[in-house]
């Protein structure tokens, strides 16, 4: 396999063919800020947290779906794509209601971390404040709607790890929603394994463990990495 | 040098800002040394006074009595901070917002007509009780606001952190957990 040459802030560095720029920052020990990219399952672009900037291109490019190329200049951090993050992040807060003080997953989730990471200490756009609702049927998980960043993290998780194919997204934009088969109540699927991997899988307080009340909700990673490990490297460590 | 004027003052929230800010302890007694305290809910001052150099606004802004002492309080003072999330983003008091345009008349009927056991009747006398705003609005999309102190509440090391840089004359800057929503 052809290995590409590139440079990821200034630091030159080697990567095989045909992975991507956050793979390549990843193994050159680079952190870049990801919210919607979950390990295990495809790459979508959707958060547009990870915009790097790319020597020779105007536009920012997202780095969990831009692959390496030879001679590749890369900065992953600088003014403007601090800006651009912290914008992104804002925009997420704005769309839908993420009230922290009030959420399962407060303490415990990537949204907020992110935001006080990037140094989010407020919010200069309008609320949307929209009206969503929470799809409480399943008996052992709980949907939030308003709590949703529509990073698919479930959707991807549902049918490409569990490969129940359950969760689904439904609209258009801002009005797009996270729907279970052909949009019905959660608790009626006769799809949904219950395996709970969505719930794993969310960054936000948007799927959670019925019977959690705030700052209760830890998404539980190991079961996912548990599988993808053992599909991907075939080593089923306990 | 002159002693700085702070003050502070709770708008639509639950009071736990003021409660982490008497958290502070034994700094409050240092505090008490270096400022005067000029206008808070917890000392007796009925009018707001000129030439503040500090405010800590606790609460979101949710009716016209918080609407008019907010213009009041950005004449009459040099730095806002933005204490606490209601008063940085809304937080529990906004969630009326999504109500809708008609959240005043839904959540009046909630409170006073379906969940009162006994004369259910929306209090109209003038004068009495402020007018609820149409939406509850973080304070930043009032006026200007100089700082934010996010948390709910904002502990109190983090307030110590941000006074203690004011006093020292340095621009405050907070960071990473220090500026943590909820």
């Amino acid at each position: 396999m052809a290995a590409k040459t590139l440079t990821i802030d200034g630091t030159q560095i080697s990567a095989e063919n045909h992975i991507t720029v956050l793979q390549a920052a990843t193994e050159a020990g680079v952190k870049i800020p990801t919210l919607c990219h979950l390990e295990g399952v495809y790459d979508v672009g959707a958060c547009r947290l990870c915009l790097v900037e790319v020597k020779g291109t105007a536009k920012l490019l997202p780095a969990c779906t831009t692959r390496v190329y030879e001679g590749m200049e890369v900065a992953t951090d600088s003014e403007r794509l601090r800006k651009y993050r912290r914008m992104t992040l804002e925009l997420l807060f704005a769309e839908r209601n993420h009230v922290c003080a009030v959420c399962v997953s407060n303490g415990h989730c990537e949204l907020q971390t992110l935001a006080y990471s990037l140094g989010m200490d407020h919010v200069r756009y309008d609320y949307c404040s929209p009206k969503w609702g929470v799809d409480a049927t399943h008996r052992l998980f709980g949907m939030d709607h308003n709590r949703c960043i529509l990073c698919t993290r479930c959707v991807r998780a549902c049918w490409h790890i569990e490969g129940a194919g359950t969760k689904n997204v439904a609209g258009r934009g801002g009005k797009s929603m996270i729907i279970t088969d052909l949009n019905e109540p959660w608790g009626n699927s006769e799809t949904c394994t219950a395996c709970g991997k969505c719930v794993s899988a969310c960054p936000t307080g948007a799927l959670s463990a019925k019977g959690s009340t705030v700052s209760e909700m830890q998404h539980d990673r190991s079961k996912l990495e548990f599988i993808v490990n053992a599909r991907e490297k075939k080593q089923w460590s306990v | 040098m002159e002693r700085l004027k702070i003050a502070t003052v709770w708008f639509g929230g639950c009071a736990g800002c003021h409660m982490s800010f008497l958290d502070l302890d034994e700094f409050l007694i240092d505090l008490a040394g270096l400022v005067d305290l000029v206008y808070s809910p917890i000392i007796d001052c009925k009018e707001y006074p000129e030439n503040v150099d500090l405010c800590l606004i606790e609460g979101a802004i949710c009716n016209e009595d918080n609407l008019e002492l907010l213009h009041k309080i950005r004449a009459r003072t040099k730095v806002l901070v933005s204490f606490g999330d209601c008063a940085v983003t809304g937080n529990v008091p906004a969630m009326r917002n999504q109500l809708g345009p008609d959240n005043v008349a839904n959540v009046l009927q909630c409170a006073y007509i379906e969940h009162a056991q006994e004369n259910p009747r929306r209090p109209s006398t003038a004068g009495i009780v402020p007018a609820l705003l149409p939406r509850v609005m973080p304070v930043h999309e009032v006026v200007a606001v100089e700082y934010f102190l996010p948390g709910c509440p904002p502990a109190a090391a983090n307030i110590k952190a941000f006074l203690t840089q004011v006093l020292a004359g340095t621009t405050p800057q907070l960071s990473g957990r220090q500026i943590k929503f909820g």
